[in-house]
């Protein structure tokens, strides 16, 4: 899989995912110009779980390498990973646009810890958003370093040179010429992105802004891709790890001697961590089964249901996310006051991958773990503590990754695939199945969000108290024009402060937003209807943010909304949000069967403002595909669970969003130039819930407050109002 | 265990193996085959869809029993050298995908679907992709691509 050109060695494909070993890297980086570049750490509220900090060892301005070869080729090395989010094709049509050379001719190796420079993780919608304005200014630097070189070459000064094709031409000569290839055959040059050299102005870009197709797509639709479990080294065996029953539960006993007697099986006990091998998956399964174990049962006695009120209950302290005014002074010039609960159950990742790793151990005592995680770096620091070795003695090396959505920011499974390698001086492979990824994933949380609001004579918002459980604050930001508001959280989206959850929570495409921009929409919604407006007319009464104000009127032409206050029984909706730098603005049409309570989404219209699009079709296929995961969360995914159990454990009972379930899908990117690229991986999906609750109010006059709505709720709510 | 023979993408193969183990890993693990890929191990899912004697099954809860004297075809087994099938370059054009996991499966079961039903309707795309799970939503591509294979082998079938 690897492309021998005449000097250096390259992945084969531009964008390619591949691996290339050490020893390519740096004869492929031992000539040609290589510049390195910066990424600075977005924002406190986007920090993950762990503490970066102290576990990055590269100084943090120094974040990807771009490299320029003797053959012209660009390669790109970056620690990011492909998990169907596109940035395979993103991210080199970047560097393509500001070096001025042919998308093709431009390679990008991803998640390697060897090859790449650190990188804290794929997430927050962060790679075009963040990582992009570095790469195209890096991007510029080098071509500033070219012309430079063809100028001295060339005898010609550099205001005469122009750029075209991975060409240095002379403005008034064009046989005066170089290729970049030529520029840098045979000198090694190193520079580091100084954030000197020009950008081209967003009006002369030709690649940026264009569709291109996926490079990933022939390997994909062939069986070809290969993924983390696909990894099989000679003499891999599958393992298989004893588990206990219920979160909370402590093994007190394992009897693995019926297991060891199968043939070809064997048997790793180090403490509490018991795994059985062997070459083949399903007879590892069956071992598995012939162990038998014992357990003290979980102290915990929560359930789904009484989950909410253990939140309401739980200890922990709240903080101020935002404030601005006295919400109790702006009561008081309110009409009439408004307050709600909001309560939602946890929701599950699961990708179609399950977390898998394969870990293989060289005799120089290396450990290489193949992993589909979104976070190889601090995966390699995760490993390297639980084998006691320095960090540059694993590599983590990510394969393309079978969809994460925040789920494989945890990537558990590679180190034990890591340890039980160690244990066995063989390579493992360790495929969870659907029922550990059920049981281990990093759940969306629960949540219960309190909002009580005022309303004046004017139809004005005047104060806006929300008591946010279990989201964080991640999208409840207040963009509206609300004199007094305040905003207070109760533990955070990740982290499990205070263990107030039973069982692990952490990112899910855009965190916390999805609850957090449910419940104010929602609550904006009761509010138009208090006023007795249409509900679009009453955001932009309240509403003066020209951005948001210009994806609402975008969304709502699209759609053809026509004012009516709510319900008008036409089952239309509307939600609002920001996420990511992102506005975005959904509605929606939904039919709702009154005899099952079914809820059919019929239609599904989003417009956003991204700013400035590196590639349409795929910031397109984005937004669809958050509009198809946000109908789960929405009206079927809530995971059940009781003392510990997790009574979900695969899709029999758990429904992912089906073909059937699909709407009319309708997106519109609005033109944006003056903006730089924002985030495109989760926005879309922050209003899904919102925009289906409203429509269903619109349509029944019955507001659910309560996440999913599953059918039997959805009758529930509407035999209270009956 | 007992020798099993079989055909697998067009090449006769034959395995020694306790024929209650499943074809999934048979496929993966004693054969090499990745492209069919492991998803639920309880057949809700699809992405370890194949074809037996052209009927789409899930390998999960294939046990080799079933499999002896039968055609398998695969993912790999659907190009015709570098030629790409219909629907593997209707999946291409249409960027029927994201992560790409699911895709194998769909690939199979749009490619059994088109066998039997050489011109369906958009629902019975629907319905017959129904049971293929794909978290990352690609649902809308899947569906335009397997409708533009359709009307390409109609066409070309002329």
């Amino acid at each position: 899989m690897i492309r021998q050109d005449e000097e250096m060695i390259v992945p084969e494909g531009w964008g390619f995912v591949e691996t290339i070993d050490r020893r390519d890297f740096l004869r492929l980086t031992s000539t040609g110009l290589l510049v390195a570049f910066a990424v600075k750490p977005p924002d406190g509220a986007l920090r993950p779980v762990w503490n970066f900090a102290e576990q990055q060892r590269t100084p943090p301005d120094f974040n990807a390498f771009l490299h320029i070869g003797a053959n012209g080729r660009v390669t790109l090395f970056v620690g990011k990973i492909e998990m169907g989010q596109g940035i395979i094709t993103g991210l080199p049509q970047i560097a393509a646009e500001q070096l001025n050379v042919p998308l093709e001719r431009v390679d990008c190796v991803m998640g390697d810890t060897d090859l790449c420079p650190f990188d804290n993780g794929t997430f927050g919608s962060l790679s075009v958003w963040r990582l992009g304005p570095v790469l195209h200014a890096a991007a510029a630097e080098a071509r500033a370093v070219l012309v430079q070189m063809a100028s001295e070459k060339l005898g010609v000064p550099v205001a005469e040179l122009t750029v075209k094709d991975g060409m240095v031409v002379s403005k008034s000569d064009p046989s005066k010429s170089a290729s970049y290839g030529e520029l840098t055959a045979g000198k090694k040059i190193e520079r580091r992105y100084e954030g000197q050299a020009a950008l081209d102005k967003v009006s002369e870009y030709t690649i940026i802004g264009k569709s291109y197709p996926r490079p990933d797509a022939r390997a994909k639709v062939t069986g070809k891709a290969m993924y983390a479990g696909d990894m099989v080294p000679a003499g891999a065996l599958h393992a298989r790890v004893v588990r206990p029953p219920t979160h909370g539960a402590k093994i007190t006993s394992v009897d693995t001697s019926a297991a060891e007697k199968v043939p070809g099986v064997r048997v790793v006990k180090d403490g509490d961590f018991v795994a059985v091998l062997h070459a083949h998956r399903d007879e590892a399964d069956r071992a598995l089964k012939l162990v038998k174990t014992t357990f003290a049962p979980s102290p915990s006695t929560l359930d789904h249901e009484n989950i909410f009120a253990h939140l309401e209950t739980v200890e922990v302290a709240r903080r101020q996310a935002e404030a601005a005014g006295d919400v109790a002074a702006g009561e008081k010039g309110a009409a009439q006051v408004i307050s709600a609960k909001y309560r939602k159950g946890y929701v599950a990742h699961s990708p179609m991958e399950t977390h898998s790793a394969v870990a293989s151990v060289a005799a120089d005592g290396k450990v290489t773990v193949w992993a589909g995680t979104q976070t190889p770096f601090p995966l390699q620091t995760q490993v390297a503590r639980a084998l006691k070795l320095a960090p540059e003695r694993v590599r983590i090396i990510t394969p393309f990754v079978g969809g994460g959505f925040g789920g494989k920011s945890a990537s558990q499974q590679a180190v034990e695939a890591a340890r039980l390698a160690v244990a066995t001086g063989t390579p493992v492979r360790v495929v969870w199945s659907r029922e550990e990824e059920f049981f281990f994933d990093t759940f969306d949380p629960a949540a219960v969000i309190t909002i009580r609001a005022g309303l004046n004579a004017a139809k004005r918002i005047v104060s806006w108290d929300s008591d946010i459980i279990g989201s964080g604050s991640r999208g409840a930001a207040m963009f509206y024009d609300v004199p007094n508001h305040r905003t207070m959280t109760k533990g955070g989206w990740s982290g499990n402060q205070g263990g107030m959850h039973p069982f692990a929570v952490g990112p899910w495409r855009a965190p916390g937003a999805n609850a957090n921009v449910w419940a104010r929409e929602s609550h904006i919604d009761t509010l138009a209807t208090a006023a007795g407006m249409d509900p679009v007319e009453f955001r932009m009464l309240n509403l003066q943010n020209p951005r948001m104000r210009r994806v609402l009127e975008t969304c709502a032409k699209k759609f053809g909304w026509t004012p009516k206050p709510g319900p008008s029984k036409r089952g239309f909706g509307v939600a609002i949000g920001e996420d990511a730098g992102t506005y975005v603005a959904n509605m929606a049409e939904v039919k709702v069967d009154t005899t099952t309570g079914a809820i059919k989404v019929v239609r599904v219209v989003c417009a956003q403002d991204m700013g400035v699009v590196v590639n349409p079709e795929g910031a397109t296929q984005q937004m669809e595909g958050c509009i198809m995961m946000g109908l789960g969360y929405t009206l079927a995914e809530e995971v059940r669970f009781k003392n510990g159990e997790v009574l979900d454990r695969n899709y029999g009972s758990y429904s992912l969003p089906k073909f059937s379930w699909m709407p009319r899908i309708e997106t519109v990117i609005l033109d944006s130039p003056d903006i730089p690229s924002q985030g495109g991986g989760e926005p879309a999906i922050v209003g899904m819930g919102a925009v289906i609750a409203n429509a269903v109010f619109d349509a029944t006059g019955v507001r659910i407050t309560q996440l999913p709505m599953t059918p039997t709720r959805v009758k529930t709510a509407l035999g209270k109002k009956g | 265990m007992k020798p099993i023979a079989f055909t697998l993408n067009g090449v006769a193969r034959t395995v020694t193996v306790d024929e209650n183990r499943d074809l999934l890993w048979v496929l993966r693990d004693d054969l090499g085959y990745t492209g069919t890929k492991f998803g639920c191990g309880a057949s809700f899912c699809g992405a370890c869809t194949v074809l037996l004697d052209g009927k789409e099954v899930r390998s999960c809860v294939t046990p080799m029993s079933r499999v002896a004297g039968k055609k398998v075809v695969t993912v790999e087994g659907l190009a015709q050298g570098d030629k790409l099938s219909p629907v593997q370059e209707a999946f291409v054009e249409h960027v029927g995908f994201q992560c790409g996991y699911c895709t194998s499966g769909m690939v199979i079961s749009a490619t059994a679907l088109l066998e039997a039903n050489p011109k369906p309707t958009r629902a019975q795309i629907i319905q017959g992709l129904e049971r293929h799970l794909c978290r990352c939503g690609a649902h809308l591509r899947v569906v335009d691509a397997v409708e533009s294979a359709a009307k390409k082998m109609a066409g070309g079938a002329k």
